[in-house]
């Protein structure tokens, strides 16, 4: 039998084809990057290849890279390989990546989301042989809610808590989730950003994403200049001296997480909003079946039980280790940060 | 069910007790009268009888949710709660209605008894018609563990606030029998029904943690021993014979050896005390372990009640001839207490729990240094001039236990625990070593921060041996402190013995496995136990 398209090693996917690796976790000669966030994008490879709208956010995360851009759907050979960038509908910028060698295709699809939100490129699914998909909410529990309707239990919120005199915090990842939150609820009223949102704002901004106009919380930025206000903070910030300043304040975490009550208790947070940018247990099971492929090799997430699910659907399944031996627990998160 | 899922909501999304007193006097005064007495009846711990068992219920959620039974299990570990589990897997209903939670609870109280086709039946046409929070609340009348976050004095307070009616009164007539089913709002809040067996809420104390030199003069104070058995109240009264535990459980048929204290004590007359497993011949309790024998049984075998006959230490006398004397001073109804219980014949299984003597704060340390012998926990001190106050009340009694004792062992296996520590590792079982092995000895929960939960659970997951389905094998690494309250032999346990209260005191992260106890160092504790 032939060499694999892709195979997995210590390091990460590798495309022994074309000599380069995707998404690696240790430094290698060359790296395809799927999106910005920073367990995808890691600092110290040589070279990096990411779509055009990724890019901004992973030199300003990375600094000094050597990085090239590749348009969506644009197909370049490396060594013995064939590859493209196809949206993902993660966060903006966000992609799968297919390699193809010899007339066989796999695609690696990253983080993705099937529901479009309004910012990121949106999902397309690319026909393939072999497919890996991640499954951070690889279990039937996980099924979301529209968008429209969530921003609309979000407004609800905020507007109750305006009416009470309190500013309203959301927590939510600086980059993605928090300009998702901005676009749908942008045109109710100002917005707040902690410093790490808003500098992810900004390079999204320049890129010609449409982001509605957002205020950074300073030290003339309070509860009395900005009643009412919307704030977006990274987790981090939640319960804070950083939140303290713009009290009364009512928090909540913004994460597909909080879908799980025991789990939202946890966070001694009385509010939680189950919104996320992955896609649930419904949009998984699409997704692979939309790719047409036989093979999937499960990653990052609840991995056992769903390879299960794809084997007695009739898939030929595996598990892709990644680098915490277990990281179908390590994502299922235990305490804050909650990775998604 | 949709008030009262707004109202669950209310509760669950703030942890300020404010808010949640005012979310309940507002239900309290908007909600149709039959959906209050099923709250306060669900707060208070008064539970319909389940229709379906959890078994039933995983399996009819599998099938309408279209997925295999070890999906439905692997939902449930994570997610660590089965009402939930079934409320997230299921199908976002068709078509909603909304029925009144007195209709719910009448409904699932209708289907006990019932055959298992109508029963499902019934349950299958809930789930189809409601939406996420109610079929939550739902699923948790129908598993029967419900748990708001409302303390009773949380409940009694928001109760207050919307009828009128004096806090302290209400907590009195919310005790005892009343029946949710049959009984009125307005006949709940007047204490109309469950009159003559009714307790008193209990009193209760808090921990002394730095000794009692801050308490002031001794004289002050009584001392007693702090039994382990079971908190009991006492009713004698014209119409009533009852027995109380602590969680407002009525478990006088459990102790049928008590029963002749009806004929002799004075009518009106109310009792706090301890129920203990007596030893006769030694004249103390025997171990906590003898009692539990006991408590899980509706009926007592004549074997067990030979063995272990219960006796009640009494502690405290809340009513005297009829009349509540719970405003009199501690010390007047101690020696009210006295008087009545010499007026008894002899040979009743009550006695006096005896008060002891202590000229100084030194002398009683040093009579609390024996109360392991004396089949106690630890003492307990109470300001003479106190009244039987509700519930928790820091400042005038208190319970000074015993330091427990102590063994550092090793983790062996992991579990996740439930509810708000789903996903999180928290229930270890312990090894002690056993010549050149490592025998699994106890389980323990509770004891550790938050903090250290998180940073085990880490390691379980990246160092897990082998899983046997939620359980998962660790290497022998992590070295802990475990105290515990007591000890006996078991020859139910691999290890031969059992502890009682055991607990993680701290993690030694300064110890590796070479350092741990020996089972033979437990095993020698049991000759110096009671």
């Amino acid at each position: 039998m032939a060499t694999p398209v892709l195979t997995f090693t210590d390091r990460g996917i590798y495309c022994p084809a074309g000599d380069f690796h995707i998404d690696p976790w240790r430094p290698v000669p060359r790296a395809l990057i799927t999106h910005g966030h920073s367990d995808h994008a890691r600092w110290g490879m040589g070279a990096y290849l990411a779509t055009d709208q990724a890019l901004p956010v992973i030199r300003k995360r990375l600094g000094q890279i050597t990085a090239e851009g590749i348009a969506y759907g644009e197909t370049r050979r490396i060594g013995g390989a064939g590859v493209s960038f196809h949206p993902a509908g993660h966060v903006p910028g966000s992609a799968q990546i297919k390699v193809t060698v010899g007339g066989e295709s796999w695609v690696v699809s990253g983080d993705y989301k099937t529901e479009p939100d309004g910012l990121a490129e949106g999902f397309q699914p690319v026909p393939c042989h072999a497919f890996i998909s991640e499954c951070t909410f690889g279990l039937p529990i996980f099924r979301w809610e529209p968008q429209p309707q969530v921003m609309q239990r979000i407004l609800d919120w905020w507007q109750a808590n305006a009416a009470a005199g309190k500013t309203s915090i959301l927590g939510a990842y600086s980059f993605g989730k928090a300009q998702r939150l901005m676009a749908g609820l942008g045109v109710h009223g100002p917005i707040l950003t902690h410093g790490a949102v808003e500098e992810m704002t900004q390079t999204l901004r320049d890129q010609g994403y449409a982001l509605p106009p957002t205020i950074r919380v300073t030290p003339d930025v309070t509860a009395k200049t900005h009643p009412g206000a919307l704030a977006i903070a990274p987790p981090s910030a939640l319960g804070s001296a950083w939140s303290a300043r713009l009290g009364p304040v009512e928090e909540a975490f913004v994460s597909g997480w909080m879908a799980v009550r025991g789990i939202r208790r946890r966070r001694a947070l009385g509010t939680g909003f189950v919104l996320s940018d992955h896609a649930d247990w419904q949009g998984l099971n699409d997704a692979i079946r939309a790719t047409g492929a036989s093979r999937v090799f499960v990653t990052h997430g609840y991995t056992a039980p769903f390879r299960h699910w794809l084997d007695s659907q009739g898939y030929d399944a595996g598990i892709v280790e990644t680098q915490f031996g277990d990281e179908a627990e390590a994502e299922s998160p235990p305490d804050p940060p909650l990775a998604e | 069910m949709r008030r009262f899922a707004a109202l669950f909501a209310a509760l669950d999304g703030t942890t300020k007790t404010g808010a949640k007193t005012a979310a309940l006097a507002d239900y309290f005064r908007a909600a149709p009268e039959p959906d209050r007495v099923w709250t306060v009846a669900l707060l208070t711990g008064r539970r319909p009888k389940r229709a379906v068992n959890s078994t039933e219920l995983r399996l009819w959620a599998a099938e309408v949710a279209g997925i295999p039974d070890w999906l439905f299990e692997e939902s449930y570990t994570v997610v660590g709660d089965l009402a939930e589990t079934i409320a997230l897997l299921l199908p976002p209903p068709a078509t909603t209605a909304d029925l009144t939670l007195d209709h719910a609870i009448r409904g699932l109280i209708a289907l006990t008894g019932q055959p298992a086709e109508a029963r499902k039946a019934a349950v299958l046409t809930a789930w189809a018609q409601l939406p996420a929070t109610e079929r939550f609340l739902y699923n948790k009348l129908l598993t029967g563990g419900f748990r708001m976050g409302v303390a009773q004095g949380l409940l009694t307070r928001a109760l207050a606030q919307a009828t009128g009616v004096e806090e302290a009164t209400l907590a009195h007539r919310l005790m005892g029998n009343w029946d949710p089913a049959r009984i009125t709002f307005p006949a709940l809040i007047a204490g109309d029904e469950g009159g003559d067996a009714r307790p008193y809420p209990f009193a209760l104390a808090s921990q002394l943690e730095d000794g009692p030199q801050p308490l002031g003069p001794p004289q002050d104070w009584l001392a007693e021993w702090k039994w382990d058995g079971i908190r009991g109240q006492l009713i004698a009264r014209p119409g009533a014979f009852a027995l109380w535990s602590r969680g407002e459980e009525l478990i006088t048929d459990r102790f049928p050896d008590l029963a002749p204290l009806a004929d002799f004590l004075p009518p009106g007359t109310v009792i706090d005390g301890e129920v203990l497993a007596w030893d006769a011949a030694a004249q103390r309790p025997h171990p906590f372990a003898q009692l539990q024998k006991r408590i899980g049984r509706k009926t007592v075998p004549k074997t067990l009640l030979a063995e272990a006959p219960a006796r009640i230490l009494a502690y405290d006398l809340l009513e005297d001839a009829g009349q509540d004397i719970r405003d009199q001073p501690l010390a007047h109804r101690r020696a009210r207490l006295t008087q009545i219980l010499a007026a008894l014949p002899p040979g009743l299984p009550l006695a006096a729990s005896p008060a002891l003597a202590f000229p100084t704060w030194d002398a009683l340390a040093e009579t609390r240094a024996t109360a392991r012998a004396e089949g106690a926990e630890g003492v307990m001190l109470k300001r003479a001039a106190s009244p039987y106050f509700q519930g928790r009340k820091r400042g005038d009694w208190w319970k000074w236990k015993l330091d427990p004792w102590t063994v550092d062992a090793v983790m062996l296996y992991a579990q996740a625990g439930h509810g708000r520590r789903a996903n999180l590792y928290t229930d270890f079982t312990f090894g002690v070593r056993d010549g050149n092995e490592i025998v699994p000895f106890t389980k323990a929960y509770s004891g550790l921060t938050d903090a250290e939960f998180n940073e085990i659970t880490r390691w379980v997951q990246k160092n897990t041996l082998e899983r046997f389905g939620p359980v998962r094998k660790v290497p022998a690494e992590l070295v802990f402190e475990i105290g515990f309250e007591g000890i006996q032999a078991s020859p139910r346990h691999k290890s031969g013995i059992a502890l009682r209260f055991p607990r993680m005191l701290r993690w030694r992260r300064d110890k590796g496995v070479d350092e741990i106890d020996t089972i033979d160092s437990l095993r020698a504790l049991l000759t110096a136990a009671p």
